[in-house]
């Protein structure tokens, strides 16, 4: 295997595995595409168990329970590793909550919500593998349809 | 215990309100009365639909009530343009009831959410037509005295069919119900729904069900034309079908039919789709009934 090197951080959040180019989801998701946080992402690094896997590590940062779980409608197995002066202090499992309210599209182009100014509400029906079923027009999904708003 | 709800989907609904639905229905069969005098229920129809309309018109009138809103096609500016969500707003603030026809999946839901009266769901795009199953269930007990440990055959298109899922979903609280599947392999019910048999013959099942649910297969549902041709002779009731029938097994179809059930089987005694049809009204009473608490 392959070394990375990824340089420590003092304070923050560093979120592993991420399924490969989901890092890009995973900042649209937490809005780090518009702070002013700095952001490191690794994409691609090699992992025992995904093969392929991306990084987020976000300085000064930490996460609410409520952004972890949306972190898991895209990265269902990361890890979130809380950093407080250069030591790992906590570590999270990420958990699909029961109910999503707004974040994703509902991939039915006739519902309701892709036509009016609605928002978007999904029940998790299932975790592995992550499955949703849209509120209004009861279209069940998997993942591999998920599209961030 | 319906009194201000919505009506969205058949899940909405207990067992027990079910019963209940179909009870007031009963009694309210050939009632006129003032129960909805100087109420007025709106019939909000964004696509048309006049057999639906007309069961709700109906319904509406012989309970004393006068109707407001627009159906598709008479060019009501309030449709144009302006949301739902505004539209329903507006009805909500001087209607004590609204009838949602809309063309997308999830309107009624949404509808509901916001309105401040009863939304009753008279078909949201390919979701729901929960007055549909409803009427449905009433024709089943209506012609066999109960709902409970019936055999009952549903042919068609039973993977896309949205009467036949809604329907497959309430009986599934009707203990001791057998569930006979007729479609084609391309067109078979998903297995979420839950244990029943698969025929590939018509023949097969009719001497085994108390009900022969009918629907329609759509051209555009199957891969080609000619797997169309080859499936519209073979899912198609004929009266010669019927001669091994239980006596007292009777025809159900949502309605329009189109080639699915020959005219002949019209004249015999298993026919009832045209009088389950006419139940509608009844059910539709018995919602507005229960739903605006009226007594
Ligand atoms: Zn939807």
């Amino acid at each position: 295997m392959r070394e990375y090197k990824v340089y420590r951080i003092e304070h923050g959040t560093v979120i592993d595995h991420i399924p490969h180019w989901n890092s890009l989801k995973v900042l649209d998701l937490l809005g780090l595409r518009q702070g002013s946080d700095l952001v490191t992402v690794g994409i691609g690094l090699d992992s025992k168990n995904m093969g392929r896997k991306d990084l987020v590590k976000v300085e000064n940062r930490e996460l609410s329970q409520e952004e972890m779980n949306k972190l898991a409608l895209v990265a269902p197995q990361a890890t979130i590793n809380l950093i407080r002066n250069s030591e790992r202090t906590h570590k999270h499992k990420v958990e699909v909550p029961d109910h999503i309210v707004g974040l994703v599209r509902c991939p039915n182009v006739g519902c309701i919500t892709r036509h009016e100014h609605v928002p978007t509400r999904f029940d998790a029906i299932s975790r592995t593998p992550l499955e949703l079923r849209c509120y209004y027009c009861n279209y069940p999904f998997r993942s591999e349809e998920l599209e961030l708003l | 215990m319906l009194k201000n709800r919505s009506l969205v989907s058949i899940r909405d609904l207990s067992r027990a309100e079910i019963e209940l639905v179909l009870d007031t229905a009963h009694k309210l069969e050939n009632h006129r009365g003032r129960h909805l005098e100087h109420r007025q229920v709106a019939l909000l129809f964004y696509e048309a639909s006049t057999r639906t309309r007309n069961s709700f018109l109906t319904a509406v009138h012989q309970l004393g009530g006068s109707e407001a809103g627009f159906s598709s096609g008479e060019g009501s500016s309030v449709a144009k343009g302006e949301s739902l969500h505004d539209t329903i707003k507006m009805f909500s603030a001087y209607c004590d009831a609204i009838v949602l026809r809309h063309p997308r999946d999830g309107a009624a839901r949404w509808a509901a959410d916001v309105s401040d009266v009863p939304i009753i769901n008279a078909g949201d795009g390919k979701n729901q037509h929960p007055t549909q199953t409803l009427l449905d269930l009433y024709a089943i007990r209506a012609t066999q005295g109960r709902i409970e440990n019936l055999s009952i055959g549903i042919m068609g298109d039973l993977k896309y069919g949205r009467t036949v899922h809604s329907l497959v979903d309430a009986l599934s609280l009707y203990p001791g119900v057998q569930l006979h599947c007729i479609s084609p392999e391309s067109l078979a019910l998903p297995k979420s729904y839950g244990p029943h048999q698969v025929h590939q013959r018509l023949e097969d099942v009719i001497p085994q069900v108390d009900i022969l649910y009918c629907t329609r297969i759509q051209r555009e549902r199957l891969p080609d034309e000619a797997e169309y041709e080859k499936v519209k002779g073979i899912y198609r009731l004929n009266a010669a079908h019927l001669h091994n029938a239980r006596p007292h097994m009777r025809v159900l179809h949502p309605l329009p039919r189109v080639d699915e059930i020959h005219p002949d089987v019209d004249v015999t005694n298993h026919a009832y789709y045209f009088q389950q049809a006419a139940g509608g009204v009844a059910v539709r009473k018995a919602l507005l009934y229960l739903l605006l608490g009226l007594s």
